[in-house]
């Protein structure tokens, strides 16, 4: 009996003491910071001798995969885009392209034979050569699946041909790579800078197989060194890089899902550069004495896409431009609180090709009205609007503008019912087509008007299930300029192909064209060189941190 | 999130079925005073009454549409024209609080139906047939009794699919076992008094001796238990709807709203802090109530 | 004792069972073809039938559930459909996180609680039985998700004095033993790390704390209440004893058995309640993991975190069942 009191008396002395005991050590802690830390200084200390400059970059979702060639996630890409080179990079601010991997390049007169002589002097993280052969190897490894996305949008790759326009890639030497197309295309070469398109250590790939995503060996300015799953990937600069080496030892990328949280962490000064600001918050990181904003160039559209294909009041080319004229674009874009433009077309201003005579619908309720009468949809209709839940680049607050557009096509008897889901299974329903109308965004690749019409709009690609055109809009007028526009190699014809495609595309109105933005970064004052791509993603080894 | 006191371990609780014999009319009279007596049960009563005269007089109190928006009037802080300011739309946040009222009832009275109905009906079976009847409900209770409530209500969302309705229907499941558990309890004590005994003498049906004797005599328990699962029930479903798990848009619910605003919690704090405070302050209009009514229920406690 | 103890884990394994067969049921919940939801309309017939396969969808029921509870058993819960990583192994990852953030909770929900109730029982109806009261009553209707945001706004956007997210912040060197990184920058005697550890658990352990706390405080006072009315306190008052001895020797101790019991339960719940506060403030642990597989529809990783938890809510009250009995003189063995 006298045993279990005592037992008892000890268990609650125990928690109370576990609780002093934390607030003396706190006690103790807060007064040998005031005398001095030595354990303290001694780990500080260490940290300054190896002189670590640390750029934490603060960011909303994790990667999925750190094997580019498989993923088409901006979370991805901005990590792999450290690790791997291209055989050609873009210039730093524009999607001109210059030397990296290869140092000059030739093409055939038809346009079908393009020669790139390499850099004989780079290895691999894991210490391999980098050869002709491992060009040849992974372009030959992402012609065996259709995991590798990218490859198949860009060289129009499919199930009956996996190589797509590209032939044969052959090592015609040590260091020298040859690419045989099918037909000539414009882009190409442009393309071959797109970070999907890193060159992988062949050693490396076949050593760890399907886990390779997560052990990536490349040649870029950093080092793959850890990755937490959901909280951070830690990367380390890469001493021998070829090219210019990177002014921080380390670069971990934290994820903090909450916009705000992320903000509050860089206000807070433990991260040093973040992605993805609520636009509320520019004001407040403008007025911060310690902070900047930086802008990144804008070469992206946010769209509203309507399922032209499904049957229902969509299909109707008359309801479609009702839709457009029923949405008052300019209240629309104050939601994306200065950091976007109204957009009417489906590329850019920025990029070349682009056509200003088009000229948007306007709001005007009334002519809405009367074309939906005409339509034979006097009484409205009932619809749905399929959005995502986290921001992304281009629509800054999908939620939010999902509302607005519910209650302004309520006036022209719309009734629109919001369904939202998370990013790969908004992409998964709007792919599939099970939408009406779909909230959808583009960051250009490459630069080349190709990029965002034929992905996005023609009707090879509105196929069902891996649909990137998710209007479902088939309009073979569209798809010969287009189509003729890729092979053609001469700029100015091609300006002329893709202005009257963008005339027929406003015409027929699959899309209530949103927005192009200029996506704001915010970083500490400290942050000097930092110049973001309009591709969306930039390697880090210009950047430097100012004390 | 659902942590409230268990029942079982909870001394007011267990002394209920001891005085569960305190026949009729009397228990409700007195009752009644000591509630009126008591100021914290009063508090709550008031509370609750003024969110049902809020939902019922929603168009007459609320000063604007809940979806009626003006984007350039967005995030306005607290005035005249609009009470407690504008959400990220430009919408009038006090009149989608005061419409908010009744989704919170609708929440409340369709969970605690589920988890009552339910509830009840395995208790009382339970406990008056007792032997493997009442093991196997019991067994079954002890294991949803072994998952986290909250994350239950996560998993059958995730599994049913997000919706309002949805998360009404996790919410509701996940609240059978207190309901079960107190019932049983208070029919175990019931069952064996003399006017049941007499009741099966004379051959009365058990439906009959069941819903006309036996549960009656349970009441004031479940009342109270009741009134205390709303508050528990509007809280959950707010948790749902700010992950995102619960009410879509537009519906102005109060988990909703401030999941909304989350976005400028640093430009525009009120857009968060008052659909919380209105949460809180409902919860808290059934705790003091539930609390009150147990108290009253239960002379034996009465301070 | 040790029969007692034998034989309440006897008990434990029909819920077990139990548990493990709902957890294992809510993939067949899902309304039309599970494969199909998980990997998406995009996903060939191949991929589906593959994954059916893998998932062994295409057994009888009794077969799926045996092959199931065998790999749990030798502590394979499967791969994340998303990641394709082992969950076992994310979930050792992500646990002691969860698990210091409820610890150090429940420590404060308990100290405080304790403290207030039976402050507040012993001066029963003072100004201090009023406030405490009061405020525990607030903390059982406390939305903890807006606690959470509002000590947020007020902590770490107008004062900021308190980091608004994260376990430790990045820089900050600190070297893991068990992944609980408080005791790990006890052990490694690491201060710089124990305050920046320290002030991150803050906000969220206070948050989660509110709840506990409130019911805590509430069940000791009125614990301490009934024990207090009892004759032989009585006789020990009339006796002369010092109070403050009456109080803690006698008193506290009889009356600490029932509050046993809802501490047990109670930390329990906040391994559910986690998944609010870890959402607020990005905390690293099992319910922002659990939340994010249920909103990218990774049903394995969800079944497996429900399982694991539920288990643990399990094995606490089994703890707290025996310590209750251990302690509870009226309760004799055998």
């Amino acid at each position: 009996m006298i045993k279990k009191q005592r037992l008892l008396f000890l268990f609650i002395l125990s928690i109370a003491l576990f609780f002093i005991l934390a607030a003396c050590n706190k006690d103790t802690q807060s007064e040998s910071e005031g005398s001095g830390n030595a354990e303290g200084e001694n780990k500080a200390s260490e940290g300054e001798a190896s002189g670590d400059k640390i750029l934490v970059f603060g960011r909303g979702a994790d990667s999925i995969q750190l094997d580019p060639s498989k993923v088409t996630d901006g979370e991805s890409i901005y990590v792999t885009n450290q690790i791997y080179d291209t055989l050609v990079r873009y210039e730093e601010e524009s999607t001109e392209v210059k030397p990296a991997l290869a140092t000059e390049w030739k093409v055939s007169e038809d346009g079908k034979v393009w020669t790139f002589q390499l850099r004989d002097d780079v290895k691999f993280h894991d210490g391999n050569d980098f050869t002709a052969e491992d060009v040849v190897f992974n372009f030959e490894r992402w012609t065996t699946s259709a995991e590798f996305v990218y490859y198949g949008y860009m060289f129009g790759a499919s199930e009956d041909n996996m190589k797509g326009i590209i032939e044969k890639v052959e090592a015609t030497g040590d260091y020298e790579v040859t690419f045989t197309l099918s037909e000539p295309n414009a882009p190409f070469l442009y393309t071959l800078a797109m970070p999907p398109f890193g060159i992988a250590s062949s050693k490396a790939v076949e050593e760890h197989g399907e886990d390779y995503f997560k052990n990536p060996v490349g040649t870029g300015p950093f080092t793959f060194e850890e990755w937490l799953p959901d909280d951070k990937i830690t990367l380390k600069k890469n001493p021998d890089y070829f090219g210019e080496p990177a002014n921080v030892d380390q670069v971990v990328f934290r994820v903090i899902p909450d916009n705000g949280a992320r903000f509050m962490e860089l206000q807070a000064g433990s991260i040093d550069l973040m992605m993805g600001l609520n636009p509320q918050d520019i004001a407040t990181a403008e007025g911060d004495d310690n902070l900047q904003i930086i802008r990144r160039p804008s070469m992206n559209v946010s769209y509203m896409a309507m399922n032209t294909d499904k049957e229902g009041p969509l299909a109707d080319k008359l309801v479609r431009q009702a839709v457009n004229l029923a949405i008052d674009k300019e209240q629309l874009i104050s939601l994306y609180e200065g950091i976007g433009k109204a957009a009417k077309n489906p590329i850019p201003p920025s990029l070349w090709g682009f056509n200003d005579d088009v000229e948007d619908y306007g709001y005007d309720v009334e002519e809405a009205k009367a074309l939906l009468a005409e339509a034979g949809y006097a009484d409205g209709f009932e619809i749905t609007l399929y959005t995502f839940a986290n921001p992304r680049p281009y629509m800054p607050q999908p939620k939010v503008t999902a509302q607005a557009i519910q209650e302004m096509l309520k006036e022209v008897n719309i009734k629109v019912k919001i369904v939202e889901n998370d990013w790969d299974s908004h992409l998964d329903a709007t792919e599939n087509g099970k939408h009406d109308m779909a909230f959808l965004g583009w960051t250009g690749d490459n630069g080349d008007p190709d990029n965002f019409m034929y992905v996005l709009l023609d009707k090879d690609n509105a196929k069902m299930g891996s649909a990137g055109n998710i209007a479902f809009y088939k309009s073979d007028e569209v798809h010969d300029l287009l189509k003729e526009a890729q092979v053609e190699m001469d700029q100015e014809k091609r300006t002329a192909l893709y202005m009257k495609a963008q005339e027929i595309i406003h015409d027929d109105a699959p899309w209530f064209p949103i927005a192009h933005t200029t996506p704001p970064l915010a970083a500490k004052k400290s942050i000097v060189n930092y110049v973001p791509h309009p591709t969306g993603s930039e390697p880090f080894n210009l950047l430097d941190i100012q004390e | 999130m659902a942590i409230q006191p268990n029942p079982v371990t909870d001394p007011g609780i267990d002394a209920v079925d001891k005085n569960v014999q305190i026949k009729g009319q009397r228990l409700w009279v007195d009752a009644l005073t000591r509630i009126i007596k008591s100021k914290t049960s009063l508090i709550g009563l008031c509370i609750i009454l003024l969110l049902i005269i809020t939902a019922i007089f929603a168009p007459i109190i609320a000063t604007h549409s809940t979806t009626d928006q003006s984007i350039v009037n967005r995030y306005q802080p607290p005035s005249s024209e609009h009470i407690l300011g504008t959400d990220e739309l430009g919408r009038d946040i006090f009149s989608r609080i005061v419409y908010g009222t009744r989704i919170s009832i609708q929440i409340g009275v369709i969970s605690v139906g589920i988890s009552l109905v339910i509830g009840v009906l395995l208790g009382g079976l339970a406990g008056y047939f007792g032997r493997w009847v009442d093991q196997i409900i019991m067994r079954i209770i002890d294991i949803m009794m072994a998952f986290p409530s909250i994350l239950l209500a996560i998993a059958l969302v995730a599994v049913l699919g997000k919706s309002l309705t949805n998360a009404m229907i996790a919410v509701g499941l996940v609240g059978i076992p207190q309901f079960a558990r107190i019932v049983r309890a208070t029919v175990l004590s019931v069952k064996e008094t003399e006017y049941i005994e007499a009741a099966r003498s004379i051959g009365a049906k058990h439906r009959r001796i069941l819903f006309q004797h036996v549960l009656p005599n349970s009441l004031a328990p479940i009342i109270v238990q009741a009134t205390l699962g709303i508050g528990t029930a509007i809280l959950d479903a707010a948790g749902l709807s700010f992950l995102g798990l619960g009410a879509q848009p537009p519906t102005p619910e109060w988990g909703a709203m401030l999941s909304d605003g989350r976005a400028a919690l640093q430009t525009a704090p009120w857009v968060v802090a008052f659909p919380g405070l209105a949460i809180f302050l409902v919860v808290l209009g059934f705790n003091l109530f539930g609390d009150g009514l147990r108290d009253a229920l239960d002379p034996r406690l009465k301070r | 004792m040790a029969k007692y103890i034998i034989r309440r884990l006897m008990m434990l394994i029909p819920v077990l069972l139990g548990v493990s067969i709902i957890t294992f049921s809510l993939i067949h919940l899902i309304p039309g073809d599970p494969a199909r939801s998980m990997l998406g309309e995009k996903a060939s017939e191949t991929q589906l039938e593959l994954l059916r396969e893998e998932l062994g969808l295409n057994d009888p029921y009794m077969v799926q559930y045996g092959r199931f509870m065998g790999k749990v058993l030798t502590g394979d819960l499967g791969e994340s459909i998303q990641s394709k990583e082992d969950i076992s192994y994310e979930l050792m990852q992500k646990l002691p996180a969860t698990m210091e953030l409820a610890v150090f909770a429940m420590t404060i929900a308990i100290v405080i609680g304790i403290l207030a109730g039976v402050i507040a029982a012993v001066k029963q109806y003072s100004w201090f039985d009023n406030i405490s009261m009061t405020g525990a009553l607030f903390g059982v209707s406390m939305p903890i998700f807006w606690l959470g945001l509002m000590m947020i706004w007020i902590f770490s956007v107008t004062f900021n004095i308190l980091p608004p997210s994260g376990r430790i912040t990045t820089g900050v060197e600190l070297d893991t033993i068990t992944n609980f990184y408080l005791l790990d920058s006890i052990l490694t005697w690491n201060w710089v790390a124990f305050k920046d550890v320290f002030l991150h658990l803050l906000m969220p352990g206070i948050a989660l704390a509110t709840i506990p706390m409130a019911i805590i405080a509430r069940m000791t006072r009125s614990s301490m209440l009934e024990v207090m009315r009892q004759d032989y306190i009585r006789t020990a008052n009339a006796k002369g004893l010092k109070r403050h001895l009456i109080i803690f020797q006698h008193a506290l101790k009889n009356a600490f058995l029932p509050v046993l019991t809802v501490i047990g339960l109670q930390f329990g719940l906040l391994l559910g309640g986690a998944v609010l506060t870890e959402t607020i403030f990005s905390w690293p642990g099992v319910g922002r993991y659990v939340l994010l597989a249920v909103l990218g529809r990774d049903y394995p990783i969800v079944q497996a975190t429900i399982l694991i938890i539920a288990t643990l809510f399990v094995l606490i009250n089994l703890i707290t069942d025996i310590l209750y009995k251990y302690f509870d003189p009226r309760i004799k063995f055998n």
